[in-house]
């Protein structure tokens, strides 16, 4: 035991951030076999995990940790495929640090276990050794099963809906899979390929995906449900907000949704071989603090900016990002302007947007999210030169399939209603989950909602009826059959 | 899929394609548009959908050669395909009886205006056309739109076919004869549309526009296709493409839709020289 603990948490190589700065490539380089191995031997092999707890789709943690540090790393790549369809994704993007990791009880001592990077370092080594191999599936039930949406929601239900031997469509308005892990999420965080690779596994289990339909108007949810038994929305957030100041409309002013559409999904970093072009910024302001400004932010310097600022009202204490997003543009160079917040987006003749009216703020009493809420002071306002704008604070719920659909309730603020323990809507048989439910999360709650889904949609496609006791119990009992 | 069974050229740079897509074909309404890929490193055009035949399966595109992705489409021979063809979208045009319905095309700006005038008809409204163009070469689908309309009339700039003139002039004309017009439909390039509508005000006919801003997914993600209409910002592709024209702030428009210029150069560019030194087809 003591020994163990000498073992410091295992940093992973990754690119120098004056290089890195410059390209799209993926920021980490992974760890190698033996770094896995080090660090998998710092797990304690928990008889109570809590991390197990912490994983919103229950990975067996201990046990494919346990098999890296065996060697067996193909084995830890199924054991994780077990609980879930996209580790390789999961293993870069999810928040490990308030999930699985901030519980760790190694943590309490030293640091914890890094399972993220373990996560991340099975997943591609199964891919990179061509090892993928297809669990046993359920025989056919001739039940059909339409999913509207093809990020980690929509391929989630489809992967666990598939093995259960259903016969799966997924409808994906885009021309290409990943919903937000395509379009959004950059290059030098999650590279393309490997969603593309993981969207193959889940073909590979039977699944048809159909592209460029807009359902709600390609399609109605009501024609879906004539052509397959249930029904799954994964749609998510895909409405930018903005901030209803002047001049947001100047060329040069960007929602973060579109700046990295055109870079990620379009390529536009690749202009002219690429045909979708992307403004040539020199100095750019990113508004707000989350995951998404940071992407953004990244990704302007990578196309070439001279200074790219980011531009939140609040304080960094305060700022949604993952501390290692935030790290990781400091060290890339990037700026930060905190309690700033802009008030008026000024233009020239042609209409373009050459500067921004900013105010600062200070932190007053905590406001209804228990963070501490920003108020002007009042004198203080100043502009700062911009030539490119992106406005990162948030997304809504689009609202073209509750518009198209009646009787499909939702809240006040667009989401789709959806029951908590069975992801049902207000029509039966059809199910939601994901962003379009909680709103703008994370990929684990949006998968952990699929397979929530998933389980429901089964049971009402097989006229299983609900499970009346405690869910814990019934899992037991399904492990003692096994 | 998307395979192109008819190509036309209608004028110098304005190709015509019908294109196989059956579901879009009967799913669609007047008014609604596409989003068109040509291939795997296209950018997403949306373009209006000018007619649909459900039986057939089909939808009928025209375009004009204006950059690099209209030129490389209009390269495109029958049985071509297009990579990628997403539709309906946006909303249809709100058709009712209204009376006299006056629907304008200009330049390119006829095409969608065919399906309008087509539903507008149908709909039991008297339906008078006005198309127009620079001159008689550059006029477009004469007559199908008399087919479409109860009542069609012809302006170009030059003179050189119909009333010497603009849209404007004609509508003018029909105003000042006393006809009693219930409402105006325009759509063209952005001064035309603009030039209906200073006309329309004076008069206090409603008058509806409908806008082709720059866009890129075509779904309300991205906010790329934002005008500004009674001083709110409207996404075009999902609540339009239709609106009001007294209220449409046409100057923002124009300017956004210059917005790429520089890049649009430098594709066209390098696709004239291209096509210039190695394409024997
Ligand atoms: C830039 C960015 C960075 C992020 N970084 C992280 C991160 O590091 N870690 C993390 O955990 N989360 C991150 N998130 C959040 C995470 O990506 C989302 O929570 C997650 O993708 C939601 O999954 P989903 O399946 O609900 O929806 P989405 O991923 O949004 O997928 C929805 C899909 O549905 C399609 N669709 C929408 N409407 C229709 C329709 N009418 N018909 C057919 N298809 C339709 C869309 O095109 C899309 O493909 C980030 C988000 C963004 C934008
Ligand atoms: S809590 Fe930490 S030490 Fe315990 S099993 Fe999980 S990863 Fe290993
Ligand atoms: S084109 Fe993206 S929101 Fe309209």
């Amino acid at each position: 035991m003591a020994k163990k603990e000498k073992i410091p948490r295992q940093a992973m190589p990754e690119q120098n951030p004056d290089v890195r700065r410059k390209n799209f490539t993926e920021v980490p380089f992974g760890y190698t076999p033996e770094l896995a191995q080090i660090e998998a031997s710092r797990c304690l092999f928990c008889k109570k995990p809590k991390c197990i707890d912490g994983c919103p789709v229950n990975i067996d943690i201990p046990a494919f940790i346990r098999l890296i540090k065996d060697g067996d790393f193909i084995g830890a790549a199924h054991k994780l495929k077990e609980e879930n369809a996209l580790p390789a994704i999961c293993g870069r993007v999810c928040p490990q640090e308030e999930q699985c990791e901030i519980v760790c009880v190694t943590g309490i001592k030293t640091e914890p276990v890094a399972i993220g990077r373990l996560e991340r370092f099975a997943a591609d080594y199964e891919r990179e050794h061509g090892e993928i191999v297809i669990p046993e599936m359920e025989p056919p039930t001739g039940k059909s099963v339409g999913i509207v949406g093809c990020g980690p929601a929509g391929l989630t239900v489809a992967g666990e809906l598939a093995k259960l031997g259903h016969s799966v469509t997924i409808y994906e308005a885009l021309h290409q899979p990943g919903g937000v892990l395509m379009y959004g999420i950059p290059e030098f965080r999650l590279p393309k390929a490997i969603v593309e690779s993981e969207v193959d596994y889940v073909k590979q289990l039977g699944v048809q995906i159909i592209y460029n339909a807009v359902i709600g108007r390609y399609m109605t949810i009501d024609e879906l449900m004539e052509d397959h038994d249930s029904v799954f929305l994964g749609t998510g957030a895909g409405l930018p907000y903005f901030m209803n100041i002047p001049g947001e409309n100047f060329n040069g002013v960007y929602s973060a949704n579109e700046y990295l559409t055109r870079s990620n999904l379009m390529r536009a970093y690749r202009f002219p071989e690429y045909d979708t072009p992307i403004i040539e910024s020199k100095k750019v302001a990113v508004l707000g603090g989350g995951n998404v400004a940071m992407d953004a932010a990244r990704t302007a310097l990578r196309l070439g900016a001279d200074e790219v600022t980011v531009v939140y009202r609040r304080s960094r204490k305060e700022m949604p990002a993952r501390d290692e997003e935030i790290h990781h543009a400091e060290e890339e160079g990037i700026n930060f302007q905190l309690l700033t917040n802009p008030t008026e987006l000024l233009g020239d003749e042609e209409g373009w947007v050459t500067g921004m009216r900013c105010i600062r703020m200070e932190l007053g009493a905590p406001d209804s999210s228990g963070r501490r809420r920003p108020i002007p002071i009042e004198g203080s306002e100043y502009i700062i030169e911009v030539d490119t704008v992106v406005v990162s604070i948030g997304n809504g719920a689009n609202p073209l399939i509750p518009q198209t659909t009646p009787g499909l309730d939702t809240n006040k603020w667009g989401n789709i209603l959806a029951d908590a323990k069975t992801a049902v809507t207000s029509i039966p048989g059809v199910y939601a989950g994901g962003d379009i439910v909680i709103g703008a999360a994370t990929v684990i709650l949006a998968m952990g909602a699929g397979k929530i889904a998933a389980a429901a949609m089964h049971r009402y496609m097989m006229g299983i009826p609900e499970p009346v006791e405690e869910k814990e119990e019934e899992k037991e009992e399904v492990k003692e059959k096994k | 899929m998307n395979r192109i069974i008819t190509k036309k050229i209608l004028s110098q740079d304005v190709k015509e394609f019908v294109i196989e897509s059956p579901r879009i074909a009967t799913a669609r309404h007047a008014g609604q548009f596409v989003i068109v890929r040509a291939n795997d490193t296209g950018e997403r055009i949306p373009l209006t959908i000018a007619d649909a035949n459900p039986e057939a399966g089909t939808i009928t595109l025209i375009f004009q050669e204006v950059g690099k992705s209209t030129m490389l489409m209009g390269t495109f021979k029958e049985g071509d395909e297009f990579k990628d063809v997403v539709g309906p979208l946006g909303k249809p045009t709100h058709i009712e009886k209204f009376g006299t319905v006056v629907c304008m095309g200009g330049g390119i700006g006829v095409a969608p205006m065919h399906p309008i005038s087509e539903a507008m008809k149908a709909a039991g409204n008297r339906v008078i056309t006005i198309i127009g163009a620079r001159s008689k070469d550059l006029l477009i689908m004469e007559n199908r739109m008399k087919a479409a309309s109860t009542e069609l009339h012809i302006s170009t700039d030059d003179g050189s076919y119909g009333v010497h003139g603009f849209v404007t002039d004609i509508l003018q004309s029909l105003i000042d004869k006393g006809e009693k017009i219930d409402l105006a439909v325009a759509i063209g390039p952005v001064p035309m549309m603009g030039a209906v509508c200073k006309l329309t005000k004076k008069y206090d006919l409603p008058t509806v526009v409908s806008l082709n801003p720059i866009m890129v997914d075509g779904t309300g993600m991205c906010g790329a296709c934002r005008v500004t209409v009674a001083g709110k910002t409207q996404f075009v592709c999902v609540d339009g493409p239709e609106f009001d024209g007294h209220q449409v702030d046409f100057v923002e428009l124009v300017k956004r839709q210059r917005a790429y210029l520089p890049q649009e150069r430098i594709s066209r560019e390098a696709f004239q020289h291209h096509e210039g030194c190695c394409s024997e087809k």
